[in-house]
Parts: C-alpha cells; sequence; structure tokens
C-alpha cells in the first residue's frame, strides 16, 4: 500500500463520503423531478373529459381515453387471469415435486432465461405466430404476450415463498392425512398470502406499464373495444400514437395519459412494498 | 372411505400433472421463441449471410440490409449507461451501505427501487420532451468542447436526441438494478473483517477500496451483467429518445437506432414483405441472443459467487 499522510487519507475519504451523499440525493432528485414533470404535464390534461369520452379524430378538441383506460384493464385482467395461475402452479412445481430433479433444473434455467427475454422480442413472437395467421389486430394476443411477461415473476415469486415455509408445516400436515394438493392450497399457500400477493401486484404493475408487446398485438384504436378479439385501445399504446402528434390537444393527451399510467404503476408498487412490510 | 381416499389420490396426480404442464409451458415459451425467431429468419440469413453483421446498408426500398448501425447504437448506448451507472450505483451502494444511518438508509433504497417501477415509455416521453433538449442546451456543447479532440464527440446536435442521451436515460433505469445488487454484495462481506479494517484506523473509504470491492467485485461484475442484459433488450425509452436514424455515424451526439428500437419502428412496415420481415426477425434473433448470453454469464457467474439474483 502507498504511503499517504493522515491528511490526505482523511481528505479523500471526506471527498469519497460526499460525493456517496450528492449522488444518492441525486438518485432521490431524478425519481422526484421524473414525477414532478410528469405530473405538470400530465395534470392538465385530465378532467372530467378525460375519464368520460372516447378518443376523438386527430385535431377534434374534448377527446378522452375512457375506451384506452377500458382496453388497459381489460388486456391487463386477461393477462393476469392467464399468467397468475400458470405462474403459480409452475412455481409450486419447482418448490413441491422437482425442487431437486433434473426436469426441475432445466425448467429454473428456462426460467431464468424467459425472465431476461425483452418484452419487445415476445410482441414479435406473438405477432409471427398469432396475429399473422389472424390477419387483424387483437387485444387477447396482447394479453397473452403480456401473461409471457408475467408468469417468470409469479413462477419466481411463488417457488421462493413456498421454499420459506417450514418443511414441518409439510409433514404435519400430511401426517394428518391431508392430501398434497390441499395441503399446498390450504396451508402452504395460506402461510406465504403476503409474499404472492405481493409477487402478484408487482407482476400486475409491471405489465400494466408495457408498451413494445402491445405494437403489434393489441395495437391500438380510437374507438370503445367492444370485441377484445380486434384491434384493442389502451394507454400505453395512447401515449406512443399521441406523443409524436402535432396537435397540442394529442400531446397533451398522451401526457395525460402518462400520468395515469405512472400514478397507477407506483401506486401498486408502494402498495405492495407496504404489504411486505407490514404483511405476516 | 375407501372412495374417498382414491377421489383424493386421483385429484392429487391431477393436481401434480397440471403443475408439471405449467412448468413445461416455460420451457415450451423459450424454445418456441428460439425457433420461431430462427425459422422466419432464415430468408434473411440466406439472402445476406455473415455480411449482415457488418453492413451499413439499409435501404428498404432497394432490398438492401445491414445490421451494423443497430448493432452499433445497441452497444454503445448500453456501454454509455454502463460507464455512468456503475460509479453513480458504488457511491449510492457505499451510502446505504456504509456511511447512512439505516433510518435514512432505508427510505433512500426504497426511493433508487421505486425508479425500476417507472414504465418505459414514461421514461421515453420524459427524455424526449425534457431531457433531450436540456442536454442539447447545457450537457452535450460542454462535453463536445471539453472532448474536441476525439472524433466520436463532434457532429452537429440536433435537438439533443440520439445515442448518447439514449444511454443516459438507460443509465437512470438501470441505476436501481445495480444499485440493489450491490448493496446486497457489500452486506454479504463478512462484518469481522469490516470491523478490525476500521479498528486499526482505516477511513470509509480505504474499507471500500481494499476490502468491500476486491471481496464483492465477482457479485459487481456479476450484476453488471444483468443490467446489461436489461439495458441492450430496452425498447420504449430508446425509440422515443434515440432519433432512428438508419444512417451509419460513429458520433455518438448523433441521432442513431438500436435494435429494439428498429423493431418498433420497422416492423408494421415491414411486415409485408419476406425479406424486410426476415432482416427484421434476425434482427430479433440477434437481440434474443446476445441477451441469452448476458443472462446465462450472469446467471453463473453469480451463482458461484452465491448471490441472489
Amino acid at each position: 500500500m502507498k504511503k499517504r499522510s493522515p491528511l490526505t487519507r482523511l481528505v479523500i475519504d471526506k471527498i469519497i463520503k460526499s460525493l456517496s451523499i450528492i449522488a444518492a440525493i441525486a438518485g432521490i432528485l431524478i425519481l422526484l423531478i421524473i414525477i414532478k414533470d410528469i405530473f405538470f404535464k400530465g395534470i392538465n390534461a385530465i378532467g372530467f373529459d378525460f375519464f368520460t369520452n372516447n378518443m376523438r379524430p386527430p385535431g377534434v378538441a374534448g377527446g378522452g381515453v375512457k375506451n384506452a383506460i377500458y382496453g388497459t384493464l381489460m388486456i391487463t385482467l386477461v393477462s393476469t387471469l392467464i399468467g397468475v395461475p400458470v405462474g403459480m402452479m409452475a412455481g409450486v412445481y419447482l418448490s413441491e415435486y422437482g425442487r431437486n430433479t433434473r426436469f426441475g433444473k432445466i425448467i429454473r434455467f428456462s426460467l431464468n432465461i424467459m425472465m431476461g427475454i425483452p418484452s419487445i422480442i415476445i410482441g414479435i413472437f406473438f405477432f409471427s405466430i398469432m396475429i399473422i395467421p389472424l390477419g387483424h389486430g387483437s387485444g387477447y394476443v396482447g394479453a397473452f404476450a403480456l401473461s409471457v411477461i408475467m408468469i417468470p415473476i409469479i413462477t419466481k415469486t411463488t417457488e421462493e415463498m413456498l421454499k420459506l415455509t417450514p418443511d414441518s408445516l409439510r409433514e404435519s400436515a400430511l401426517a394428518l392425512g391431508i392430501p398434497k394438493w390441499k395441503m399446498i392450497i390450504s396451508i402452504l399457500f395460506r402461510s406465504s398470502k403476503s409474499g404472492l400477493l405481493t409477487g402478484i401486484l408487482l407482476a400486475v404493475a409491471r405489465v400494466s406499464g408495457e408498451t413494445a408487446p402491445l405494437i403489434f398485438t393489441a395495437r391500438y384504436s380510437q374507438y370503445w373495444p367492444d370485441d377484445l378479439n380486434r384491434e384493442t385501445a389502451n394507454l400505453t399504446m395512447t401515449i406512443y400514437n399521441y406523443a409524436g402528434q402535432p396537435f397540442d390537444s394529442m400531446v397533451e393527451t398522451a401526457w395525460g395519459a402518462a400520468l395515469l399510467v405512472m400514478g397507477a404503476v407506483l401506486l401498486l408498487t408502494i402498495i405492495s412494498r407496504f404489504i411486505v412490510s407490514h404483511g405476516n | 372411505m375407501n372412495r374417498r381416499l382414491e377421489k383424493h389420490r386421483i385429484f392429487d396426480n391431477v393436481f401434480k400433472y397440471i403443475t408439471i404442464f405449467c412448468a413445461l409451458l416455460i420451457l415450451v415459451i423459450v424454445l418456441a421463441i428460439s425457433i420461431e425467431l430462427f425459422l422466419n429468419s432464415l430468408p434473411a440469413i440466406k439472402e445476406f449471410g455473415f455480411s449482415f453483421l457488418w453492413s451499413t446498408d439499409w435501404n428498404p426500398v432497394k432490398e438492401k440490409f445491414g445490421a451494423a448501425s443497430s448493432i452499433y447504437g445497441t452497444l454503445v448506448a448500453t456501454f454509455i449507461a454502463i460507464i455512468i451507472a456503475v460509479p453513480f450505483s458504488l457511491v449510492i451502494a457505499l451510502f446505504l451501505t456504509e456511511i447512512a444511518h439505516p433510518s435514512i438508509a432505508t427510505p433512500v433504497g426504497y426511493a433508487i427501487e421505486l425508479l425500476a417501477a417507472i414504465p418505459s415509455i414514461i421514461y421515453g416521453m420524459w427524455g424526449v420532451f425534457i431531457l433531450a433538449p436540456f442536454m442539447a442546451e447545457h450537457i452535450i456543447p460542454p462535453l463536445q468542447s471539453l472532448f474536441f479532440f476525439l472524433p466520436i464527440f463532434q457532429g452537429k446536435v440536433i435537438g439533443g436526441q440520439g445515442i448518447f442521451t439514449a444511454g443516459v436515460v438507460l443509465a437512470v433505469m438501470i441505476l436501481p438494478y445495480l444499485t440493489s445488487i450491490m448493496r446486497d454484495v457489500f452486506n454479504m462481506v463478512s462484518p469481522q473483517l469490516k470491523e478490525s479494517a476500521y479498528g486499526v484506523g482505516t477511513t470509509t473509504w480505504e474499507v471500500t477500496r481494499d476490502i468491500l470491492i476486491p471481496q464483492g467485485i465477482s457479485g459487481i461484475i456479476g450484476g453488471v451483467f444483468l443490467s446489461l442484459g436489461r439495458a441492450i433488450g430496452e425498447t420504449m425509452a430508446v425509440t422515443f429518445i434515440i432519433g432512428n436514424s438508419h444512417r451509419f455515424s460513429f458520433e455518438i451526439f448523433r441521432e442513431g437506432n438500436t435494435i429494439s428500437s428498429t423493431l418498433a419502428n420497422e416492423f408494421a412496415e415491414g411486415a409485408d414483405n419476406p425479406l424486410f420481415f426476415g432482416v427484421l426477425m434476425e434482427l430479433g434473433l440477434i437481440l434474443f441472443a446476445i441477451t441469452v448470453i448476458m443472462q446465462l454469464l450472469s446467471h453463473f457467474w453469480l451463482k458461484r459467487y452465491g448471490v441472489k439474483t
């Protein structure tokens, strides 16, 4: 080690310490600045019309995003209905049946790859296998694409949460003669309730802000989504389309939609964080 | 009684096979994505061969395609993000583990983690409308005059959109992942080692430089791989900010494109032309391969080291 005078050592230490405090403050400031900017740009657009009107053609004032809110809710709901059960069952397999098996290892390996697949790749995959044969956009296909993003998140949290429950709980239940499936659902699931709920909330938060998988699947529409098997209006695609438009009112609507999406996602994330720290 | 037992046994088996089916689905989806990407990119692979990777052509009308500008944009934007985010997250992790009292470190840690929750498209809109003009006015001109001797820092700046600004936004987006991995790595260093170092009078920075970083270097490298994988595939934010130009240029303040932004922009148009579609699927295949490799490297690296991902 180089010899340095105590003073230099102290000065270097002070400099690094101040840098690290500045960096931490900068990190928080970036978060606050983004939230502030989106809030003040978006709040002007949000009013009664914003929630009660459908989109209007370009340049026509007074449009809202009622159809896009509904579309996003429906797409997220369908993807949750697919992603949660599939993800949880796969997690149950990894924790309860295939913990040390070869097949379990292969699945865990694929799970890690699946988690890292960029969402745009999932979008073009579903375009290629479903939208080309269908010949038109579909909200359902968008929901399938989102469920592929959801499944690995839920599988991973389910596996980890179930692994945390003590074996004595499983053994005493089985010793009482309860069948294994019932033991898993009514004892393991119940004892890791808050962890599972957190995983689901985080997965829902994650997919409700996704855009890339929807560009080629659910696409975009300015009408009320009567049929989820057609192009379906949704909030993130509205932001994507409106942000680049020449009409100020449309850019303003995009900011409003951005505020709505960001608010919802942050709220879900904070709620899940709250469940983690206050759940049992 | 026996009939009830029999019923339970059937239920138990059905339940078990449902879980096996769902687990198998994960493997099937991953395989199906790789096969689908490969099969659909065959027309482009046959037409252009390996020269696709370094060709700078991009002319959909004349059906001349090359991936060089997309690969260059992807790698450079990711590199810029890593260069900015690694030291930034290192000092934040230092603050969270060594400097701040837990009552301050916990909420600060939450706030940094919230950056990961903001959707990519929000970063995109914020980046293009607010950050890009700011960069063009206050950040890029001083950088250009400071590095006047480096050709890649030159070039006319229009509106601040470009590879550099995209890299800066990517840095903010991977910051929470890097910070939380570095914090975990620092926390894993044995307290005895740290305390004995503090005990003989070393400063916080010396403990970091000579104990925390050498002890945690494998974990830090694994975390960098993991964040690289995320940054490389990031789509919406980059699509908004990078300018989407296919003219190849080394200059980092210029508009460019990445693999993912090209997919987002050109797919609607390219889907009707078999060769163009093949080109886009091949770009997807390249991106998929890069992220899988990053994922595997980080997975094995971190696993060897015992860090939870």
